[in-house]
């Protein structure tokens, strides 16, 4: 171009000029050529400030196990590399060792805290963002995240858009509304994108270990709230948000002992077992094996809803299952209509002969 | 102590919606009080029956348009003293005014209007726009204690004693010292039916409007809806006879289990 021929540099700069949406071809040009114009001092300010910074800051899902990323988070980096080419920060408050990530990740910063509070993580990534500045800041939208990134984004000043389930671009993301019954088309206004990812809407990283640089971040601990205990469902089973195979219990299973039936099919097929809201509500199981709108979205490859009528919340959290079996008494429930394959038969028949026969 | 509770209107929870131009059709509709905020009403109710939480009043506020006062009549109805109404006609299913708006609207609300809030409940989600969002974000713009998903509350001392639900089963979170922002869960408490007679005593009480423009809060929209549509539908599925059947085309048709 022949603006830039008439100028001629003392010494060489390399600097990789990131097109940033926000501007168009000529205004990231008469940048260039305001920085060409002025002398050494000042041209060093001028890339700190004009060049378009893309980085990415991932608060991982905390895990009883620091040897191994949770498979959310997994999921979280993959969103993060579909995001821009910038580098990819992950926070924990676990030492994380840089041979058990993906190699997209090029910082780890260990907050060494002893609790995932919500008060706790908001301040830690607070000092993150005072030491360098992220274009993004992500978390798994889990209940950790769920709880973590609102407060985190209000006390740095923005609005999140949480559950993104599609990235269209930078700033332009898609998330379900209405129980997932729409889905909204959303672009960010704000510096910073601040988001929480849907698990299920992303493949897992793959942890081909990386060279990562690992820093601590100092954190001042707070005092407004303090962990006292954590009740955890043991299971030997694999974990419901992340199975390949969901066998799900809802009203229809009359109590909750009979869901030992489905812990036997479950045990067969080695899947998670999972509950509709309404054998949650009935004290049938915990509310951690919630399937629905409120609970846990899943989309494993199998997922068979065993005397689950198929309510709106219910179908929100499972309908992008790969195939979904239905076994229910009554042919009118709804979930008949959504199965790919639906059995008319009384479960307490159809379950363990299922159960003995696959 | 004094405890505010947040009330959304929303569509009723059994109604299948409609995508149309402008977004999700509401038009004669049927809306409803968001179930998780009758469960936060029902908490902050039972805490004033409670002698020992020594509870002077709730207020119950809601943010939308002219028909948030049945909503909040509702609230009155179950058992709230008070209720503000702030009034605007922007959508607040996440296509107009979005939850960083409300939150900070609550908060102008605790910080001019009703100045000694101890306890701020809220549910844990509108099942409109599922952002989950107006109760961490105001404890965070107050720089108060939260705590998400609320299972169970107790009074400690001067604080409280929650137990929230977390991804793998609960945990309990102590908050030495009030004020502080609860959003409740599903498992929290069974919310009560309104009676007849509490249904005519709560048209007395007192609901003063706002206008939302009044408090100088920043309502434009942070993160713009470009559009809303429909997700893609499934394949209709078929009906098997049997459990031998079933195991085949699990088997070999969709290749699901060995």
């Amino acid at each position: 171009n022949s603006e830039t021929s008439n100028h001629s540099f003392q010494f060489e700069i390399h600097f990789k000029v990131v097109q940033s949406p926000k501007f168009n071809q000529h205004q990231h040009f008469k940048m260039l050529s305001t920085i060409a114009r002025r002398g050494r001092q000042q041209l060093s300010t001028s890339i700190s400030i004009r060049s378009a910074s893309t980085s990415t800051l991932i608060i991982a899902e905390p895990t009883n196990d620091a040897s191994a990323l949770a498979p959310s988070t997994l999921a979280a980096i993959t969103a993060a590399q579909k995001l821009h080419s910038g580098p990819i920060t992950l926070m924990s408050n676990q030492p994380i060792n840089p041979a058990t990530v993906p190699s997209s990740i090029s910082h780890i910063l260990n907050t060494n805290q002893t609790d995932s509070l919500a008060e706790t993580i908001a301040a830690s990534v607070q000092q993150a963002v005072a030491a360098k500045s992220y274009s993004h800041i992500l978390a798994p939208a889990t209940k950790f995240g769920s709880n973590v990134i609102p407060r985190t984004a209000a006390v740095l000043n923005f609005s999140p858009v949480m559950d993104i389930i599609e990235i269209l671009s930078e700033d332009t993301f898609v998330r379900p509304i209405y129980a997932g019954n729409a889905l909204a088309k959303v672009q960010s206004t704000q510096d910073v994108k601040v988001l929480t990812v849907r698990s299920t809407a992303f493949e897992k990283a793959e942890v081909d270990g990386s060279s990562a640089s690992v820093e601590d971040l100092h954190v001042e601990p707070q005092s407004m709230t303090e962990f006292i205990s954590a009740n955890v469902s043991k299971s030997n089973r694999p974990e419901l948000s992340s199975a390949n195979i969901v066998i799900s219990g809802g009203r229809g299973m009359k109590n909750g002992e009979n869901f030992a039936l489905l812990e036997a099919l479950a045990d067969k097929l080695d899947g998670a077992v999972g509950a509709s809201r309404a054998a949650v509500d009935a004290g049938y199981v915990p509310n951690d094996l919630q399937v629905g709108q409120t609970g846990k979205v899943v989309a494993p490859d199998l997922y068979i809803a065993v005397g689950i009528s198929g309510a709106i919340q219910h179908l929100s959290g499972m309908k992008d299952s790969k195939t979904i079996v239905a076994i229910n008494n009554d042919p009118d429930a709804p979930i008949m209509q959504v199965a790919d394959y639906a059995l008319c038969e009384d479960l307490f028949k159809a379950v363990p002969e299922l159960t003995e026969k696959v | 102590m004094k405890i505010l509770v947040g009330v959304k209107r929303v569509v009723d929870y059994a109604v299948k919606v409609r995508v149309g131009a402008d977004g999700v059709n509401l038009k004669n509709v049927k809306m409803s009080l968001n179930p998780f905020c009758e469960i936060a009403v029902e908490e902050a109710v039972k805490l004033k029956e409670n002698k020992a939480a020594n509870v002077s009043e709730v207020v119950a506020l809601s943010v939308g348009p002219k028909q948030c006062q049945e909503t909040l009549r509702t609230a009155l109805a179950m058992g709230c003293d008070r209720g503000i109404h702030i009034s605007t006609d922007l959508r607040t299913d996440y296509m107009e005014l979005q939850s960083d708006a409300v939150a900070k609207l609550f908060q102008k609300v605790i910080e001019e209007k009703e100045k000694d809030i101890h306890l701020v409940l809220v549910g844990k989600q509108a099942i409109d726009s599922d952002c989950g969002q107006v109760g961490p974000a105001l404890a965070g713009y107050m720089s108060w204690p939260q705590c998400t998903f609320a299972s169970k509350v107790d009074l400690d001392g001067d604080g409280l004693l929650v137990e929230r639900e977390t991804d793998s089963g609960t945990e309990t979170i102590k908050v030495p010292k009030l004020p502080a922002v609860v959003t409740c869960d599903l498992r929290l408490n069974t919310p009560r039916y309104a009676t007849l007679p509490n249904i005519m005593k709560a048209k007395k009480k007192k609901v003063d409007t706002y206008k939302a423009e009044e408090f100088g809060v920043d309502l434009e929209v942070k993160n713009k809806v470009l559009e809303v549509y429909e997700p893609p539908s499934r394949k209709e599925g078929i009906l098997v006879d049997d459990v031998d059947t079933l195991i085949d085309k699990l088997r070999n048709e969709a290749s699901v289990i060995q």
